[in-house]
């Protein structure tokens, strides 16, 4: 009984092997509480955001229509969908026991997250050479505290997903392992479905 | 791994045991003491308030003093007393009270007692480096950007610093209370703490991340130079009114609701019987918690929202009258008919009743919006809010506090100075606050450091202040029994009051590190009370005696918050002297260093969290031959 | 014990009542002292909602007292095992019905009144300008004083304002540096002065009401805007109709500064031209300033606000601003010697409208003129404030 009961014999790999565990189950339950917590911290965000989108100090500034650039936006949404796709099939291969497969999902996953972000740093470069900055006007301090926030959140996913992928290159496949990657994509969708929020409501909306 | 001769260690082990500890009855403890020394903290700013505001035309403090006094008084009171010390009742009773034998994620409890501690430190540390926040604790935009200096900077920061601790917490015990409750404990069988603790987190989860954003925009407006707040650029002053609003009133039933918990606990204990209504009074938890996220506006009546916002927002404050008058009504039926015993304990909760219906219907009075233009930012509030605070919270932590003494320290406060302490409080309270509804009434403002003569405000003033002193004078006698409860150290058994009816007094005191030998089987409500009557006067196990897990001490949690700490002090002066910063800084010479300080305090907290996660923490096994032992040894003392 | 407590509670009650029974306050400054309509309507609301609120409270005491004093312990004996009652239903949909009832009784005229106070439809014609036929003040609150304006006259004063008795009066209300609020207890609950948008609504002063506080209420800042917070207070001179519309004819007639007439105030009015003037104004124009308007400051009842009006007072206040209203924007805004101060303190006490001066019939041209031309520039810019007042 000393030893951690984490190493499950292929034979009995449970259905969901991230909730197999008492330590499985509360991360399960407290993660979506902690995303529940996130939900209302996005929710302030975007009203903000639209409290002051078409506040500017004087007509020079720019506003979102004149700035945003909808193909752009477009592929960054293409790039964060697919890798939301591509984590469930790392959780689907977590399911069948197959450690490899997860980990080249998750690999996957995390190639994309970086495509989504280099995109990010990009448009944000272009944004402040036209003078669209953070410090301008109150439209550009909630654009880029709401996007900046949801951009950060797409780093901390980066460093914990290659974290995990290190880690379980020496850990393996467990139910210990499995239940940190399953909050891991839990996380991961959470931030797809805000972006999916972020396009419609600043970027069509804007260009609209 | 045994830490079960904690008495053996020396004192620095014990430091160490309490700096590294995820004990829950140990981080009880820790949130005891700083919630205590903050509220004494508190308790001395509003003696100051007092004292200035006895006579008309004071110069006792200064004007600038006095508004840095009213600001951290309100700060300190609500996020650094009253939170964190129903934190020091849930940690030390709910898991105990669901069979648990730690909450879900004790490592991050660990984190919230940290965060809150440093957090309280960085706040009150204004004091001595260039003065304290001035804006009032709900900072509005106009006046916390208006405010010179770095104040309200560390206002912002400290609230973002224990506002994480809190958020965390929240997310712990609503996870615990859902996952690790004892088998038979079904949530129709959960005593009324535990079900105001599951309510009050959740609502923690949903109120706090608004506070966050919020204080996030005075951050950036403040120290980085964006524009949220500045009308000029574009910004809008409304937004912080509201954000910090959406998190305010939910705050007090994050307050109110665990102390009506407490309360519910304590009446059904001293009268003998069981609660009366249990599923309307979790109903009415229930309901209170989801009408207080639809009521905030009813603080802002008067910024001119409009006709159509007032109204709703009045007719959804009057709504929750319903709820808390259940309440009430349930708890007098509760003693009705049952064999009261006046403890300490009890004599607050009887004194909680008329003192709490006071506060609710003048809460209603002020529902009233066109009412509300009078009272709102008068005298009449400080009297509303305080006979609420003080009456419903304050009452409850006292409560609570003789009530769970004993499952904390294993001994008895002193019940004669217990009752002085009541006596006194009770009374300087009510001379205290009743008379400022009055002054609210005859026209005098709040948040103000003196008032003129001849305008009739004197008498009523002297009153208050006279007031005041009594309670202050019931807090050193509370001060005087705990340390000599202390010294004493009247070891007491298992279940000392002689009518305990939920699981946390089945334990054996002191409790053992691990809870529950064996998780014991919940037949119904008030479980203990059942076994008392029906069966054997002991919980029947529902395990058979077998190893547990149990987590590892950690240091980590403090260095993660001592991180965040010290970033603090980089972003307080990131902007002095930038020709971006605001007019309240900018004249200030500017601080080279202040980037490389908050990029290393966040580069420790982040390092310290890969660590974290980088290195498997497995816990350790208490063994079946450990509790064995454990359980013989009792088995003797027993007899 | 018990009794201990009780005994402690009825002293307390008794010397509170006392307190209470000694009056409802000041007439010109307390609410429970209604001077009119939009105050009466809110004491009225007070009242209703009191005795709904006590009705509670009595049920509440009487179960209360009643459940304590005969379920005690030692009247029962330790021996008594009480009966555990769950719940029961009846009860249960009885005291949640009546709150609901009596909250209803409570909503309606709650309603009824927010949306009546709300009704500032007449202080605006249907082009969205200052209607002139009504009586309409712009307020300005600054860090710590306030500024009215009369737009329709196109008159400015500062720190005391005159309104007329038994008509509405509306105002717009708006902050410059913070958020302040504007309140006169005796006439009506406040409303914010935001920095972000113009707030409106109107309030009523009863002649009867004004008559017996001497035509003079009490207004003060209800919203924390700094250190002096607690001394930004004004005061509002409640006049009938044709006292009232004879002050405005009299400050419209002041074209010019007031010339000092002893040797010390003529060298305090080269003084003041030179120090003072930037911020002040001595006519009654010229909203927005960055100083109180002075043109009637003779007239007046305090000195900043609070201090009784004498000369010692006002030099006393002009040497040391800060000391007398710390974190006002005046300090440090010049440099006086002692002796240029009493010379500016002597000019400023001749700074006085003469009663009767002007020309009643000629202020109802302006006002008339206003009504029919509708592009004037200073309807402009009333307009463009009224839109943002809409905007909100």
């Amino acid at each position: 009984m000393a030893n951690m009961e984490y190493n499950v014999p292929s034979e009995r790999w449970p259905v969901h092997p991230e909730t197999a565990t008492a330590e499985g189950k509360n991360k399960f339950v407290g993660f979506w509480i902690f995303l529940a917590g996130e939900t209302v911290l996005f929710a302030s965000l975007f009203a903000t955001y639209l409290a002051l989108k078409d506040s500017v100090p004087s007509d020079d500034h720019l506003l979102a229509s004149e700035l945003f650039h909808l193909p752009l936006a477009f592929v960054m949404t293409m790039l964060l969908l697919t890798s939301s796709l591509t984590s469930v099939y790392a959780i689907y291969h977590m399911r069948n026991n197959n450690f490899q497969k997860m980990q080249l999902w998750l690999g996957i996953t995390a190639l994309l997250g970086a495509g989504f972000l280099a995109l990010e740093i990009y448009e944000f470069v272009v944004y402040v050479g036209l003078g669209h900055t953070f410090r301008s006007s109150a439209f550009g301090s909630a654009f880029y505290f709401l996007i900046g926030t949801h951009g950060f959140h797409v780093i901390v996913g980066l460093i914990w997903v290659t974290l995990l992928i290190l880690r379980n290159a020496n850990r393996g496949m467990s139910v210990y392992t499995a239940a940190k990657v399953n909050t891991f994509t839990l996380y991961w969708h959470f931030i797809d479905v805000v972006w999916v929020f972020i396009f419609t409501i600043v970027y069509l909306l804007g260009v609209l | 791994m045994a830490q079960t001769s904690t008495q053996k260690k020396g004192v620095g082990s014990v430091i160490w045991e309490y700096l590294t500890t995820v004990d829950h009855k140990k981080i009880g403890i820790l949130y005891l003491i700083a919630g205590g020394f903050f509220f004494a903290l508190g308790g001395i700013e509003a003696m100051l308030i007092r004292l200035q505001l006895a006579v008309p035309n004071n110069d006792f403090l200064s004007a600038g003093l006095y508004n840095e006094m009213i600001t951290m008084h309100g700060t300190t009171m609500i996020f650094l007393a009253a939170m964190p010390l129903l934190f020091a009742f849930m940690n030390a009773v709910v898991p105990l009270q669901i069979g648990a034998r730690d909450l879900a994620f004790p490592f991050l409890n660990s984190m919230g007692v940290w965060l809150f501690i440093l957090g309280g430190i960085f706040l009150n540390l204004s004091w001595f480096m260039g003065g304290a926040p001035d804006a009032g604790w709900t900072s509005y935009a106009s006046l916390s950007i208006d405010s010179p200096g770095h104040g309200v900077n560390f206002y912002a920061l400290g609230l973002q610093i224990t506002g994480a601790g809190t958020l965390m917490t929240g997310i712990n015990f609503a996870t615990t209370i859902i996952t690790m409750r004892a088998p038979g404990m079904t949530y129709m069988r959960m005593p009324l703490f535990t079900w105001t603790t599951l309510v009050a987190a959740i609502l923690i989860v949903f109120a706090f991340p608004p506070l966050t954003i919020g204080v996030f925009l005075l951050i950036f407006d403040r120290m980085f130079g964006s524009n949220f707040f500045i009308v000029e650029a574009g910004g809008n002053t409304i937004i912080w009114e509201h954000l910090f609003w959406i998190f305010g009133h939910p705050e007090v039933y994050i307050l109110i609701l665990p102390a009506f918990g407490i309360f519910s606990e304590i009446f059904s204990v001293f009268a003998r019987k069981r609660l009366f209504g249990y599923s309307a009074m979790v109903f009415a938890t229930l309901l209170i918690g989801f009408f207080g996220f639809m009521v905030w506006a009813h603080h802002m009546f008067t910024v001119g929202l409009g006709p159509t916002a007032n109204a709703i927002f009045a007719v959804a404050t009057m709504a929750i009258a319903v709820p808390t008058g259940i309440k009430i009504f349930n708890w007098i039926a509760t003693i009705w008919g049952g064999s009261i015993e006046f403890t300490t304990p009890m004599l607050y909760a009887v004194a909680f009743i008329p003192s709490f219906v006071m506060g609710g219907v003048t809460g209603i009075m002020q529902a009233a919006a066109p009412a509300d233009y009078q009272y709102h930012d008068s005298y009449f509030i400080v009297a509303h809010f305080h006979y609420v605070i003080v009456g419903g919270v304050v009452f409850g932590l006292l409560a609570g506090l003789h009530y769970y003494w004993p499952i904390m320290f294993n001994t008895m406060l002193n019940e004669v100075l217990g009752k002085i302490t009541f006596v006194l409080f009770v009374f300087g309270f009510h001379l205290t606050f009743l008379i400022q509804h009055f002054l609210g009434l005859w026209g005098m403002p709040r948040r103000v450091f003196t008032f003129l003569d001849g305008q009739g405000y004197n008498a009523a003033n002297m009153i208050s202040t006279v007031g005041a002193f009594f309670m202050a004078a019931g807090v050193i006698i509370l001060l005087i029994n705990i340390v000599m409860t202390l010294v004493k150290n009247e070891r007491v058994g298992t279940d000392p009051w002689g009518d305990g009816r939920t699981l946390e007094w089945s334990l054996p005191l002191p409790v053992p590190y691990y809870n529950f030998a064996q998780v014991p089987l919940v037949r119904g409500l008030d479980a203990y009370w059942i076994e008392k009557n029906e069966g054997d006067g002991k919980m029947m196990p529902a395990e058979s005696i077998e190893d547990f897990h149990m987590p590892n001490n950690s240091i980590i949690p403090l260095i993660m918050s001592l991180g965040l700490f010290i970033a603090s002090f980089g972003a307080l002066y990131f902007a002095d002297g930038k020709d971006w910063a605001i007019d309240a800084v900018s004249a200030l010479d500017a601080k080279p260093w202040a980037l490389p300080v908050l990029v290393i305090g966040l580069g420790i907290t982040f390092v310290s969290m890969g660590v974290r996660s980088w290195k498997d923490d497995l816990g350790y096994y208490v063994t079946k031959e450990e509790i064995k032992k454990d359980l013989e040894e009792l088995e003797r003392g027993a007899k | 014990m018990k009794n201990h407590w009780m005994k402690a509670k009825w002293i307390g009650l008794i010397t509170v009542l006392m307190v209470f029974l000694s009056g409802c306050g000041k007439n010109h400054l307390s609410a429970l002292r209604p001077a009119g309509e939009v105050g009466q309507e809110q004491f009225n609301l007070m009242i209703l909602s009191i005795i709904i609120m006590l009705l509670v409270v009595v049920v509440v005491t009487v179960l209360f007292t009643i459940a304590v004093a005969k379920n005690r312990r030692s009247k029962k004996g330790e021996d008594f095992e009480p009966k555990d009652v769950a719940t029961n239903h009846t009860l249960e949909i009885i005291w949640t019905t009546i709150p609901i009832i009596l909250l209803i009784i409570l909503t309606v005229p709650t309603v009824y009144l927010v949306f009546k106070q709300a009704d500032t439809s007449a202080s605006v014609t249907d082009e969205g300008e200052v209607n002139p036929e009504e009586n309409v003040i712009n307020v300005r609150a600054y860090q710590y004083w306030w500024e009215f304006e009369y737009p329709t006259e196109q008159v400015v004063t500062s720190q005391e304002m005159v309104v007329p008795t038994d008509e509405r009066v509306y105002f717009n209300l708006m902050g410059v540096d913070v958020k302040h609020s504007f309140w006169v207890p005796a006439a009506g609950g406040k409303l914010d002065t935001n920095i972000d948008g113009i707030n409106s609504f109107y309030l009523v002063f009863d002649e009867e009401s004004a008559q017996e506080s001497d035509q003079l209420f009490y207004g003060k800042c209800a919203e924390l805007c700094g250190p002096s917070h607690a001394l930004m207070d004004f005061k509002v001179h409640a006049l009938p109709a044709e006292e009232y519309d004879q002050w405005l004819a009299d400050m419209k007639a002041v074209e010019e500064p007031a010339q000092a007439s002893s040797e010390d105030a003529q060298a305090g009015q080269e003084i003041f031209a030179d120090s003072c003037m930037a911020c002040h104004a001595t006519t009654p124009t010229g909203s927005g300033a960055m100083g109180p308007n002075l043109t009637n400051f003779a007239d007046r009842e305090l000195i900043a606000g609070y201090l009784e009006h004498n000369e010692e007072n006002l030099e006393e206040w002009i040497r040391d601003p800060e000391s007398l209203k710390p974190g006002n924007k005046m300090t440090g805004a010049y440099e006086l010697n002692d002796e240029e101060i009493e010379a500016v303190s002597a000019y400023l006490m001749e700074l006085s409208v003469e009663e009767g001066s002007g020309d009643v019939e000629a202020l109802e041209e302006v006002r008339q003129s206003n009504t029919t031309e509708s592009e004037g520039s200073e309807g402009e810019e009333e307009s463009s404030a009224n839109d943002e007042e809409e905007g909100n």
